[in-house]
């Protein structure tokens, strides 16, 4: 049994199946990525583990607990965070705002608190406000800490939302096409940054990636879905080679992308 | 004249038109002609033509001045002639034409007030000089540097403002300064010289030294920023608390408008909470407001039989904590089922539930208890050792202590777990619950919070009236606080006293206003949509990060300075 274990998960939409009887275990400190073609069904896999779609048939267990009737705040608060796709940051907060968003379960505070001006109350801000600045001076944006998140260049933005994501300790980070719209020197920096997690923090990273230099580059382990369900798992090595990935989702011209590539 | 562009001009001159025509017909014009805002020289009927004329003016001069400084100058003169001749058509059909059948506001009044008092040509041709003029100088404004523009434009309608204000002033000045600058009705010339001079001199220096001002004040240390600020805070309150001592008997009016003024900022404190931070678009506002009101009359006044059996009649501060436990739970009850709204959605269902409370005070079937069509009277006033609240003057003191109250609530709550939590749902409400955040709790804290201030509002309003009836709690309530939100800036508390300022102060100092309220509300909202839709004083977030990126920049530019030596 791995940290997170997708146990024959189905979820329609309607008539369209859009995630059809998948399993997948991702195990501890590793990097698992799912890959597929547009529609394939990964980002319906990732709003049915965070709990913003409920499955219709099979279980999602994490770290051991079954999680798939929980609400999605009390799954983030058990230790699962995530990035979007097209990024949603807050965007008229503060950088700082939007890590100490991130923190909330993490802090106790509620009305009373800071309308007394508690010294435990001031106390903890402070320490959280520290403790976000160590986040963003991990991912570089420490100088920008008071800008408007929404006048942060792109790339800027991906990292902050990968900050806000870290702010909530997660166990497993669930990072939705990470690279999206990044020019070969972010998206290497990016590549260097979730290993980072991995390695110092011990985070279980499942992504979802369309750039194949990055999933063969990267991945310990990739999922392969094909019109909701998967056709293949293995190592890159694998993946690569196994003819079925080849011929129902790589396609002629992908294949010799990725003879390129290795 | 190459290159004149004549099209640009007449069309503004025929906007203008209709802009003069329109609150000319709808009898803005005639209505504020009795109010003088320069003795014998400008009514405010006179004032408001004027602005059209300068607005269209300008306008059509900033086209026409980039061909040719000169041609700026004759644009706004064609422009001024372009109404004027229309306003003098106007005037000339009334009486011919009968235009008084379809239009019940042209009247000969309008036509008098039109043409100055005059009649026939010489009336026209002082039309057209003051149009003329107007537009001449719209066209002279817009030559002039903006370092000159600014300070006079400032100036003026400074002076103008004072003007219009008169019934305030004259009263609040000592009889000896108030008769220099003050007649009967409006300014005297010559106060209305000295004032724009003075003015004038003031906005100047602030262009000139302002900016210097205002950075050697941050370059401060920040413990002495912090005694600065607030020892600004602290004589900000001494003048509040001395100024009703300081007025005496004067001062009664005054009181009246601050208290209303005042009533209207605790609830718009309450409101911008809801929808300031929390981002839920709440339009049954008022509903809260009537539960604390409603509250507070039914526990206290001595009518009711049939409340009175079982409790007898409570005195203010035994009924205000009930009186906001009361909206509290009400802010609550809201809550729950709208949580899972969005939107619009939302918008409808508190609409709906600020109705449906309002049809429940007026129902008969609640008669006995709620008071019916007729409201309630008798209700307690606050008293405090033996002294007891009567004038608006002791009323000054409870609202602002509840002012006081609504902006520590906000202060504190504005960046705590709580108010990023609030924000972060308005933001983006999907990510917020991915975040952890439980919307549920945050949304009903939210709702509570700002239901409270609401029922705190509605409790002293209705012992301030004395008696209360269900016509004070309509939906043009909620409109108007929500609107004050809009205008002074969303989620800016200081945004919240500027709106209620001008959206609610204005209309009640200048009684011409209120039939006109809801037109000039509009008109106000959309200008503010389109030209500043970040409001009067909008939340200083943007402010900051402007500075922090000016001081970092200005960091890097010293620095690479000091690399290339």
């Amino acid at each position: 049994m791995g940290i997170l274990d997708i146990v024959h998960v189905t979820k329609r939409f309607g008539g369209l199946i859009a995630v059809n009887d998948v399993t997948i275990t991702v195990e501890p400190r590793t990097i698992h990525s799912i890959i597929g073609p547009n529609g394939a069904g990964k980002t319906t896999l990732f709003n049915c583990i965070t709990g913003f779609y409920r499955a219709d048939e099979g279980q999602i267990i994490f770290d051991g607990e079954p999680i798939q009737y929980l609400p999605p705040d009390e799954i983030a608060r058990m230790g699962i965070a995530r990035t979007y796709q097209n990024i949603r940051l807050f965007s008229n907060l503060t950088v700082l705002e939007n890590v100490l968003v991130g923190m909330h379960s993490h802090l106790h505070s509620w009305f009373i608190e800071p309308i007394l001006g508690l010294p435990s109350y001031k106390r903890e801000e402070a320490e959280a406000r520290e403790e976000a600045m160590r986040l963003l001076q991990f991912v570089e944006l420490e100088d920008k800490a008071f800008f408007l998140s929404k006048n942060l260049p792109y790339g800027e933005q991906r990292r902050l939302e990968i900050a806000r994501a870290l702010a909530l300790k997660p166990k497993v980070l669930l990072l939705d096409e990470p690279t999206a719209g990044m020019n070969p020197r972010e998206t290497e920096e990016t590549m260097a940054l979730i290993r980072r997690l991995r390695d110092e923090r011990g985070i279980t990273i499942v992504l979802i990636e369309h750039d194949m230099k990055v999933v063969m580059n990267i991945s310990d382990i990739i999922s392969v879905l094909d019109y909701g369900q998967k056709i293949a798992e293995g190592t890159p090595l694998e993946i690569r080679t196994n003819p079925r990935v080849i011929e129902a989702y790589l396609g002629r011209g992908a294949a010799m992308g990725l003879s390129e590539a290795a | 004249m190459r290159g004149f562009p004549w099209r640009e001009t007449i069309r503004a001159g025929l906007l203008g038109s209709a802009v003069a025509l329109h609150v000319s017909l709808v009898g803005m014009v005639e209505a504020f002609s009795r109010r003088e805002i320069v003795k014998d020289v400008v009514t405010l009927g006179q004032l408001l033509l004027l602005l059209v004329v300068l607005g269209a003016g300008y306008w059509a001069a900033g086209k026409a001045a980039k061909r040719n400084k000169v041609y700026g100058i004759f644009a706004g003169l064609l422009v001024g002639l372009i109404i004027g001749l229309v306003l003098a058509a106007l005037a000339l059909s009334i009486k011919p034409l009968h235009l008084r059948q379809v239009f019940a506001n042209a009247s000969r009044g309008l036509a008098r007030v039109l043409l100055f008092n005059k009649k026939g040509l010489a009336g026209v041709i002082k039309l057209l000089i003051v149009m003329g003029g107007g537009g001449v100088v719209a066209g002279l404004l817009e030559l002039l540097p903006s370092k000159v523009r600014r300070p006079l434009l400032y100036a003026l309608t400074a002076t103008l403002t004072l003007g219009l204000l008169r019934d305030i002033f004259a009263v609040i000045l000592p009889r000896s300064i108030s008769r220099f600058f003050y007649t009967s009705s409006g300014l005297t010339v010559k106060g209305a010289v000295v004032l724009t001079l003075v003015w004038a001199a003031y906005f100047t220096a602030s262009e000139l030294w302002g900016q210097r001002v205002r950075s050697s004040l941050q370059a401060l240390p920040p413990t002495q920023q912090k005694t600065l600020r607030w020892g600004s805070y602290l004589l900000a309150l001494i003048i509040l608390l001395g100024l009703p001592p300081l007025l005496g008997e004067r001062g009664g009016y005054v009181f009246e408008v601050l208290d209303i003024v005042g009533i209207y900022i605790v609830m718009g404190l309450g409101l911008n909470i809801v929808v300031g931070f929390a981002g839920l678009l709440d339009l049954g506002y008022v509903a809260f407001f009537a539960i604390g009101a409603y509250t507070m009359a039914v526990l206290t006044t001595p009518e009711l039989p049939a409340v009175r059996q079982y409790i007898p009649p409570m005195d203010f501060w035994e009924a205000l904590p009930i009186a906001l436990f009361a909206s509290l739970l009400a802010g609550i009850i809201l809550g729950v089922p709208v949580l899972k709204t969005r939107g619009d959605y939302l918008a409808i269902i508190t609409l709906g539930f600020g109705e449906i409370i309002r049809l429940l005070v007026i129902s008969d079937a609640l008669k006995p208890i709620l008071g019916g069509a007729q409201g309630i009277t008798g209700v307690a006033r606050p008293h405090l050792f033996g002294w007891t609240a009567k004038d608006p003057q002791d009323f000054f003191y409870f609202i602002l202590a509840a002012i006081v109250i609504g902006f520590f609530i906000s202060v504190r709550l504005k960046d705590s777990r709580l108010g990023r939590a609030w924000k972060a749902i308005r933001e983006d409400e999907d990510v917020a619950i991915a975040m952890g955040i439980d919307h549920v709790a945050t949304k009903l804290t939210a709702f509570a919070t700002g239901a409270t201030l609401a029922g705190l509002s509605g409790a002293i309003f209705s012992s301030k009236l004395f008696s209360i009836a269900p016509h004070s709690f309509n939906i043009l309530i909620s409109i108007y606080v929500l609107s004050l939100l809009i205008v002074g800036g969303i989620g800016s508390l200081p945004g919240v006293v500027v709106g209620a300022f001008a959206l609610v102060g204005l209309p009640e100092l200048l009684r011409e206003f209120a039939e006109y309220r809801m037109l000039v509300y509009g008109a106000a909202l959309v200008v503010m949509m389109i030209y500043r839709p970040e409001g009067l004083w909008p939340e200083t977030l943007h402010v900051a990060e402007y500075k922090h990126r000016e001081s970092t920049s200005s960091q890097a530019t010293t620095a690479s300075v000091g690399a290339g030596k």
